[in-house]
């Protein structure tokens, strides 16, 4: 099963763990080290990618093009990577741009049931020549039926491969396996999986859609990402070499950048906070947590019913805008009428 | 009373929803309804409220043009690309509610006269409609501000298939018309279908970078705009703010649709539709207050 290949997003979805202040040295640093690892590609950016530096999401410490030109520069065996959403980033202010700073592989990734939105960049991106996957986020919000669906969308627009996200960590081992073989076995092109560790999955989770067919794994060095983390890569490649599953990569040199590099940029160790377990349990974007923090102290309401809240009502990446509204909504009814949030109502 | 005569380009929803809110309009009346897809649901619409329509498209309107003088089209940018040089050729006011660009820009709440002397006009985009008026309110009361953002979250059932085909240049136009309309150094727009069902209002909220402001002034202002608004959109509300937090200032807008054609939730429509069909009428209404002077 050596053909399995690695996505890096240590310097993508970890951004949001630090507030999207990446510095160019990080990110220098960081790409020297990891060029000879062995990894498909690293993904360099912000974490809602390119064009999402904003207030509703966060502002990057550097611009797009200045993240993505220091990793150029020290880049030469793994490609460079991007990651966006349509919506957020666009083909002149964004794309283009980077195509000049000479990434090699693009990510278009939209909410699992809007594929059709990713058409306009996916056969933008082709007919450059540029590499591209589709990326379909929040995989546990619909059918694995109309997943297939979605995917052979992307397929038909020319992607390359398409990976599923997890993005929410809210998956259990049942879901992975049942999803990623039904979706392997109806669509022509590579599939992925990209895990968050909300219920300390992400690194089985990985493990059980590799058994089920995926030939991308997405993941993250030490798991630095969103909210309770990813696929902490360097673990799950330990896995592989213990069941027997061998792979190219340079164990050592992952633990070396893990250890010397990546826990310099972290704030704090990786962990499942409540907040981060609340999420998984309701299915909302980890994303979220840092902004729900905020809205809850601010509003003096519980973060876990902001969470909760947020579930019912199916917010998606990007609304960080609601979060504000739900607080004060959950504001205004305290005292009122106590709505319980009680795990076993959601079961 | 005469009416002035429209045709539609385009029997998806936008094109759909004009027709039922001309059906009420003292002004305007529908000459022809055009599309490309005779199984459409707007066709059959149509055909059902007596209406008369084609598949032939703009075709059908260069053959018979004396069947409308002011034609909307409601299909795609790069259809728009084509039919722009035919209407100009056939001296039709064009009000175009797809993002290409080509025609004036026209917000009517901000310069709806300039609009209505020039051929073709272009309606911008949905979040357009609803944020940039309340954006330069915003600039006149703090000139300097460098930086503005608009998040414009729609119903993913709202959401035709001309605007996911089309989403870049309806993120790009948001952009550069809040630059252009507001003079802001830097804007962003960020656009986001969501899909949760049942289906959520269409909302959207400005950020804008300001240090000191002055609230009680941006409210008058923000209002005001919105009661401006309100006139041709009346499901406009400001539901937040202005609001000052985390060193930026704070507005959030929703828009309730009138359910013409699609439910209430889809306000982006609404938004839109209610924009052209407020500038169709006031063409409408010079048109006719002229000829009656010329009598």
């Amino acid at each position: 099963m050596s053909e399995i290949i690695f996505f890096d997003s240590t310097l993508r979805d970890g951004s949001h763990a630090i507030g999207h202040q990446l510095s160019a040295g990080n990110i220098k640093e960081y790409c020297r080290q990891i060029d000879d690892a062995g990894l498909y590609t690293t993904i360099v950016g912000h974490g809602n990618g390119l064009g999402a530096s904003s207030l509703q999401v966060g502002l990057s410490a550097i611009t797009d093009k200045d993240m993505l030109k220091c990793a150029r520069k020290e880049l030469k065996k793994t490609k460079l990577g991007v990651f966006l959403i349509p919506g957020f980033g666009t083909i002149n202010d964004d794309i283009n741009p980077a195509i000049d700073v000479g990434v090699d592989l693009f990510c278009v990734a939209t909410h699992c049931t809007e594929a059709d939105v990713t058409r306009q960049h996916i056969e933008y991106l082709r007919k450059k020549n540029k590499e591209t996957y589709g990326v379909l986020m929040m995989y546990h919000m619909t059918s694995k039926e109309k997943l297939v669906e979605e995917a052979l969308k992307m397929q038909s627009y020319g992607a390359q491969g398409v990976i599923i996200m997890d993005s929410a960590g809210a998956s259990t081992p049942e879901m992975v396996s049942d999803t990623v073989s039904y979706l392997s076995q109806n669509i022509e092109i590579k599939l992925g999986f990209h895990a968050h560790n909300n219920l300390g999955l992400a690194v089985a989770n990985s493990l059980i859609a590799i058994q089920n067919g995926v030939l991308i794994i997405d993941g993250t060095l030490r798991g630095f990402g969103a909210g309770a983390g990813n696929c902490q890569l360097e673990v799950l490649i330990g896995l592989l070499l213990k069941i027997g599953i061998s792979t190219n990569l340079d164990l050592y040199r992952m633990m070396d950048v893990s250890d010397n590099i990546v826990a310099k940029i972290m704030k704090k160790p990786q962990e499942i906070s409540s907040i981060s377990l609340i999420s998984g349990i309701a299915g909302v974007f980890s994303g979220f947590a840092n902004h729900v923090k905020q809205a809850a102290e601010r509003f003096k309401v519980d973060p876990r019913d902001i969470f909760m809240e947020l579930g019912k009502r199916k917010m998606v990446a990007g609304q960080e805008d609601f979060i504000v509204d739900v607080a004060m909504y959950l504001a205004s009814k305290k005292g009122s009428e106590k709505e319980s949030y009680d795990i076993e109502s959601l079961l | 009373m005469r009416k002035v005569k429209v045709g539609i380009i385009g029997t998806g929803n936008i094109g759909t929803d004009l027709l039922i809110k001309i059906q009420r309009s003292k002004f305007l009346e529908c000459g022809i309804f055009v599309g490309r897809n005779a199984d459409s649901e707007g066709i059959r619409r149509a055909e059902l409220m007596g209406i008369n329509t084609s598949c032939e498209s703009i075709e059908a309107i260069s053959k018979n043009p004396g069947l409308c003088e002011i034609v909307f089209d409601a299909t795609s940018a790069s259809v728009h690309l084509k039919n722009a040089p035919i209407l100009k050729k056939l001296k039709k006011y064009t009000i175009d509610l797809t993002p290409s660009r080509i025609g004036k820009m026209c917000v009517p709440a901000i310069n709806m006269k300039e609009c209505l002397d020039v051929s073709n006009i272009n309606l911008v985009t949905c979040g357009g409609q609803a944020a940039i008026p309340i954006m330069v309110a915003i600039m006149k009361v703090h000139p300097d501000t460098e930086y503005i953002e608009l998040v414009s979250s729609i119903a993913s059932k709202s959401a035709g298939s001309g605007t996911r085909l089309n989403i870049d240049e309806f993120t790009q136009t948001t952009i550069d018309a809040i630059e252009s309309f507001t003079k802001v150094k830097k804007a962003k727009a960020i656009i986001i279908l969501n899909p949760a069902e049942p289906p959520v209002l269409m909302h959207n909220t400005i950020y804008a970078n300001i240090k000191k402001p002055n609230l009680a002034r941006l409210k008058r202002e923000v209002n005001k705009t919105a009661n401006v608004i309100k006139k041709y959109v009346p499901g406009y509300k400001i539901t937040l703010g202005p609001v000052f937090e985390n060193d930026r200032v704070t507005t959030m807008i929703e828009v309730i649709g009138l359910g013409d054609y699609l439910p209430k939730y889809s306000g982006n429509l609404d938004i839109i539709t209610c924009a052209a069909v407020n500038m169709a009428e006031e063409y409408a209404k010079r048109k006719l207050l002229s000829k009656t002077m010329n009598n």
